[in-house]
């Protein structure tokens, strides 16, 4: 009797584990916030799809990036979900790695997502990862400091504008700079910033036979302008600046001007961590009357490696994490001013949101600004705003950005900063077969 | 007169060894201190010291995010694993070079550290690969095993040269007296090496602790130890420094009371035999 009952317990136990055995996906995500969010509000997913688990695996991005290339490059499986940015997507999807997502369900509405974005992340008319939040880059000042020297900033600023307003209010007795720029060197540092300035001069990283294009003029026109104008108004020690670097410095009012990512304005308008919160404008990123302007575009996306044995299941989570619906859940749970930017068009048709958001409307215009697929005056051979999307590009990037950042320190003249470019970038690119 | 300058220097000393001591302590005690900051006291220039609004709220928030006890448990597992698999394989290692040394002996240990000399990410691929294969990625037994490879070469060096300092004849008087090699190394070798297995064990420990490359590109969730929680909390856009902080310091509290617990140990084993 008593065997029989352990037995049919045992049995029940067994039953009922084989009935909820839950399938559980690997996410591997970026710690920044809106990813934090998303992991706080997971819950709500694993509610509607109780027979998904979900296992976070949030790492900062340089780690994050290493981590999932080789898992991917190796076909580990380890992840089922992997956030990339706009940089891998065009590589990895030629390379088979990455599942379509063109069927992401009815109500996904694909035609909602921002073009801009759509386009950097669609190879082959296919879309390859599914943008979770998009970025680009704007100009934010202090708007106390442009009435105070009698300035007033358009809307959208030309280079030669920000260069003159940055050296009349400049006032280094006061540690009060006109411009605060990324200086350190890395491919996701100042060659971000300065590969989308350039852009803006009329210049590109390479022509449509993949020739480097360092030794042209508008190459040294854009290096000159960057070096003159860091050296007039900007901080000291800007070669070793980059984006945290140049935040705490704004927010300590130490900068009049700061181009950089459009995620900024969230952190420098908010009064706990920022001196300036109530004195900060936005305008867009600079250009030179070419039709280009120097912002970028980012979009840190979801997509799902191909090895991935739950492939179904993660595809469900994604089509939640990106879609309108999650957008109204973050709205509902945590106010509109924190809904992931940048992804999908209805968003900015929402005046809640529009309210909620004054950095909205520039924010779009921004994203709207730069076509990853056409992104310089002159045609190029290339995807990519602030990057260029091959695989050598994060050594060779980085490579210029450290000559670039030694003129920038005063090591080397513009001139000898370019022509090491230069022969660097032809170097690697004859090695890797582009220049034949 | 003598007495006095005497009294004056062991004071001078004195303040000198605590300045030196302060100094290099001056960066741990910041990092707690920033941890208990909100973010933008943590961020404020001129820095505050001591007098600022105290909050616990990064804790709160870290322990919100992150299984830290998952991650602590890793750690433990991983670095105390490793150390003990590593002495296990060490010590005779270690014993047949140091009392019956051959003309290849120098050879052997110069090999073994050359494998220290490889950059850790030239072979990172055919790791994975391994590890994928035999289904090791995420897993303790994996790091363990990895982590006890990266720092055989160290252990047997420590231990080769704490063993040499051990006069050979004691252990050949023993051996006159009847001792078996077991006995001989039971119960001479052994209690005179102390000291110095004590220190090799806690200096791979916090070798093995902080060992950040291999345990962050093997592990996913599971076995991810404490450096997998601090990636989470550094940050190339943003200044979250008071919740990093609050992230390092629960990382390295438990090396930190071990090393204290066992300073003497290990000082006593790091200046074993320097002075005859």
């Amino acid at each position: 009797m008593k065997l029989k009952t352990w037995l049919l317990g045992a049995a029940c136990l067994f039953a009922t584990t084989g009935l909820v055995a839950a399938e559980t996906l690997t996410i591997a995500t970026v710690n920044n916030g809106d990813m934090i969010r998303m992991q706080a509000l997971s819950g709500e997913f694993t509610k509607a799809n109780p027979d998904i688990q979900l296992e976070w695996v949030i790492l900062e991005e340089n780690v994050l990036r290493q981590r999932v290339t080789t898992d991917i490059a190796t076909k580990g499986g380890q992840y089922d979900v992997m956030t990339i940015g706009t940089y891998e997507v065009p590589i990895w999807s030629k390379q088979n790695w990455l599942l379509p997502l063109d069927d992401l369900g009815a109500d996904y509405a694909a035609d909602d997502l921002l073009p801009a974005i759509r386009n950097g992340l669609t190879v082959d008319g296919k879309l390859y990862a599914a943008p979770f939040y998009g970025e680009s880059s704007m100009t934010m000042y202090r708007k106390d400091l442009f009435e105070a020297a009698g300035l007033t900033m358009p809307d959208a600023p030309t280079w030669d504008f920000v260069a003159e307003a940055a050296r009349k209010i400049t006032d280094k007795n006061k540690e009060v700079y006109g411009i605060c720029l990324r200086g350190k060197a890395g491919w996701g540092e100042n060659m971000a910033f300065l590969t989308a300035m350039a852009n803006s001069f009329g210049a590109r990283w390479f022509d449509e036979s993949w020739k480097p294009q360092f030794d042209t003029p508008q190459w040294k026109e854009a290096l000159t302008f960057y070096l003159d104008l860091m050296r007039d108004a900007g901080p000291p020690g800007a070669s070793s600046n980059g984006f945290n670097e140049n935040l705490a410095l704004f927010q300590s009012g130490k900068c009049a001007m700061w181009i950089d990512a459009t995620v900024a304005a969230s952190f420098v308008t908010n009064p706990k961590e920022s001196q300036v919160a109530d004195k900060v404008g936005f305008a867009l990123a600079p250009d030179k009357g070419l039709g280009k302007r120097g912002n970028w575009l980012w979009a840190w996306s979801l997509a799902v490696p191909a090895g991935t044995k739950k492939e179904e299941a993660a595809k469900k989570f994604i089509a939640w994490a990106t879609s309108k619906d999650y957008l109204a859940l973050v709205a509902e749970k945590e106010g509109w001013a924190n809904v992931p930017p940048g992804t999908r068009k209805s968003l900015y048709d929402n005046p809640q949101y529009q309210q909620a958001a004054p950095f909205a409307a520039m924010t779009l215009a921004s994203i709207e600004a730069a076509d990853p697929t056409k992104p310089t005056v002159d045609p190029v051979p290339y995807v990519g705003v602030q990057f260029v999307a091959i695989p050598e590009f994060q050594g060779i990037g980085t490579a210029v950005g450290q000559q670039f950042s030694a003129a920038l320190a005063g090591q080397a003249s513009a001139d000898q900063a370019l022509s090491n470019a230069q022969q660097l970038t032809t170097r690697e690119m004859t090695r890797a077969g582009y220049i034949k | 007169m003598a007495r006095a300058a005497s009294a004056r220097r062991r004071i001078a000393f004195t303040i000198i060894g605590w300045a030196v001591g302060f100094l290099v302590f001056f960066p741990i005690l910041w990092t707690v201190l920033t941890s208990f900051k909100s973010e933008g006291t943590a961020i404020a220039i001129p820095p505050q010291f001591l007098f600022f609004d105290w909050t616990a709220e990064n804790y709160a928030t870290v322990q919100s995010r992150s299984n830290y006890l998952r991650h602590m448990t890793n750690s433990i597992v991983i670095s105390l694993g490793s150390t003990l698999l590593g002495l296990l394989i060490a010590i005779p290692a270690a014993w047949a070079m140091a009392f019956s040394p051959t003309r290849r002996t120098k050879d052997v240990l110069m090999w073994m550290l050359s494998t220290k000399m490889l950059p850790a990410v030239g072979v990172l691929v055919p790791i994975y690969l391994l590890f994928r294969d035999f289904g090791l990625l995420d897993s303790r037994a994996g790091l363990t095993a990895v982590l006890t490879m990266i720092n055989l070469p160290i252990i047997v060096w420590m231990l080769y040269t704490y063993f040499r300092e051990i006069p050979a004849d004691i252990l050949e008087a023993a051996r006159m007296d009847g001792a078996s090699l077991g006995k001989e190394i039971v119960y001479v070798l052994a209690p005179m090496a102390v000291p110095g297995i004590a220190s090799t064990l806690l200096l791979n420990v916090i070798l093995a602790w902080n060992e950040a490359f291999w345990t962050l590109n093997l592990s996913t969730s599971q076995a991810a130890p404490l450096t997998a929680f601090i990636a989470a909390y550094s940050s190339p856009e943003g200044l979250f420094w008071a919740k990093l902080s609050a992230a390092s310091t629960l990382a390295i509290a438990p090396i930190l009371v071990l090393g204290w617990f066992a300073q003497r140990q290990l000082v006593r084993g790091l200046t074993f035999g320097a002075v005859k």
